[in-house]
């Protein structure tokens, strides 16, 4: 078992819902939703993490493309160095995703790495270059 | 009824029906404090505290109320005395690790801003990093020129410095620990960096920058207390108010319980840099805005009676700011609403009928753990309070600067 993780950009008009539900049923995938951005009549952008066996993972990525829809896997990831961090929680700002939070009792910063989309966002927004990528 | 002189101020006892009404003067609870007696608490504490006990009884039993704040002041420096080399020279321009400070005063003192931005890394680096580094104990690169006079010759100079070397190096900062302050978001369709951070378009977030209910100036909101001469902590150190700070509006509107609306009372601090902390300390960079350098402050209050108690008894709901819109360039820019610290702390608000997230600039982990290293040292004996010299000034207006034709 393996988890991936991926970005799907969908041409104009086409139906999301069938496409995770194929990729369960017929790949026996676990499919995670990081991240949906869908406009209507406009292309979407979902971000997803994916987990099965390597082989099942093969097929249900060909699959996608099958379907006309391109996929970007996610090779980056992001480092939060805690120890220099002062907990501002600037970079709670910017993060689309809600990986980063503000813990509401001790007011210190989490870094859920699950939900991170690596859109890089917080690298620059944080104001102590706390957060960095890695390949 | 008993009367004792206690120096500045005659400490007197009532002892009524009701039991104890009185006044405690703050040679009193230093007394306490000195030998170790003092009762000391947070201002997130107190709250608790008088809703447990009621304030008279909380009066009498607590002597000093902590507060702090740890968050990014642009207006903050340090002066520094090299000494003199041999041949002595007059330095005229300063660089430290490439970073200008100011030179225009004697011959080997000079002034390093926060904000002032490297000649070589740009942004990158800055003043408030030089501040750090020497805080760190790190050496620091001088370069200075001159032009050279009959009593100091030397025209350049190229060495290294840390501040066990030089001989004075003091936190001067002019703007500290504001009292309240704007909150921000952008309505426009960019995306704005700030000193407010990074603002998402259509109002895509709200950020705030304050510890709130444990602010010092909030917690002593008509500067009953801190004035000029008070014991502060600054970075890690002992330091003093010096001054009021710049921009210091005390006339801003005001709600019923005394607390500034927005930014007001402002103060100018002094601290030793040689003793200070890089945990307390540190420079930081805002994308596209430049640097600034978070300062950690901490003032204990005392609780000379149940008017102060009350005061310092403030609650994040009872505390507003206004939010500002940032995408209008301009000096006065639209407020979209008032809000409370309560609000903005549950991590998103309504703004037009859209529910939008709040993030935070100061780190208020970093203010609870100075307002408890604060009330650890008040409550052992190492941190006296002061009573103040002078009192900051309880009314004046800010000027703006107007561009008018030269003469
Ligand atoms: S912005 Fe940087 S320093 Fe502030 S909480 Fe986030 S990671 Fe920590
Ligand atoms: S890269 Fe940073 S801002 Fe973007 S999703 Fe990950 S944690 Fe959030």
């Amino acid at each position: 078992m393996k988890t991936i993780k991926l970005s799907l950009h969908f041409p104009a008009n086409h139906v999301t819902k069938p496409l995770t539900y194929d990729l369960v049923k017929k790949f026996d995938l676990q499919i995670n939703i990081l991240h949906a951005d869908i406009q209507l009549n406009k292309t979407g952008k979902l971000i997803l993490d994916i987990t099965g066996t390597e082989w099942n993972i093969e097929s249900g990525l060909k699959y996608i493309e099958d379907q006309g829809i391109k996929y970007k896997l996610f090779t980056k990831s992001i480092i939060w160095q805690e120890d220099s961090c002062v907990h501002c929680g600037a970079c709670t700002a910017v993060c689309p995703s809600g990986a980063l939070q503000m813990d509401k009792m001790d007011w210190s910063l989490t870094f859920d790495k699950e939900k991170c989309m690596v859109c890089e966002l917080c690298v620059k927004a944080c104001p102590l270059n706390v957060m960095c990528v890695t390949i | 009824m008993e009367s004792r002189d206690t120096g500045a101020y005659p400490l007197i006892l009532y002892r009524g029906r009701d039991g104890w009404m009185g006044y405690k003067s703050f040679d009193e609870i230093n007394e306490k404090i000195k030998g170790g007696k003092a009762v000391v608490v947070t201002a997130e504490e107190i709250i608790g505290i008088v809703e447990e006990k009621g304030v008279k009884q909380a009066a009498k039993e607590v002597d000093v109320v902590t507060t702090a704040t740890f968050g990014p002041m642009c207006s903050s420096g340090a002066f520094i005395n090299f000494g003199h080399s041999d041949p002595p020279i007059r330095m005229g321009k300063v660089w430290l690790n490439d970073v200008p400070a100011y030179a225009g005063v004697a011959a080997v003192d000079a002034y390093i801003g926060a904000t002032e931005p490297s000649e070589t890394r740009g942004l990158e680096y800055g003043g408030a990093h030089v501040i750090e580094d020497l805080i760190a104990g790190k050496d620091i690169k001088l370069y200075a020129e001159s032009y050279g006079t009959d009593c100091y010759p030397r025209k350049e100079i190229s060495t290294c410095i840390n501040k066990n070397n030089v001989n004075q190096a003091y936190m001067f900062n002019p703007r500290n620990a504001y009292q309240n302050y704007a909150a921000a978001t952008n309505s426009s369709d960019k995306i704005l960096y700030t000193y407010m951070g990074t603002l998402l378009p259509q109002c895509g977030n709200v950020t705030y920058s304050t510890a709130g209910e444990l602010s010092p100036l909030l917690n002593d909101p008509e500067y009953r207390t801190i004035g000029i001469g008070t014991r502060v902590f600054i970075g890690g150190t002992q330091g003093y108010v010096a001054w009021q700070g710049t921009q210091h509006n005390p006339g801003q509107a005001r709600g019923e319980n005394g607390v500034p609306l927005a930014a007001a009372g402002t103060l100018a601090l002094i601290g030793d840099l040689k003793q200070m902390d890089t945990r307390f300390i540190r420079a930081a960079v805002y994308e596209k805005y430049g640097v600034s350098l978070f300062v950690g402050v901490g003032i204990p209050i005392p609780i000379l009676d149940e008017e102060m108690l009350m005061k310092t008894t403030i609650k994040n709901s009872e505390i507003f700011t206004k939010i500002f819109d940032y995408s209008v360039q301009s000096r006065t820019r639209p407020v979209l609403r008032s809000v409370s610290y309560e609000e903005l702390r549950s991590g998103s608000i309504e703004l037009n009928g859209k529910t939008v997230p709040t993030a935070p600039l100061s780190s208020l982990k970093k203010a609870r753990e100075i307002a408890e290293l604060l009330k650890k040292q008040v409550g052992n004996g190492e941190f006296l309070i002061s009573q103040p010299v002078e009192s900051l000034p309880a009314a004046n207006k800010v000027n703006p600067l107007d561009v008018r034709e030269g003469s």
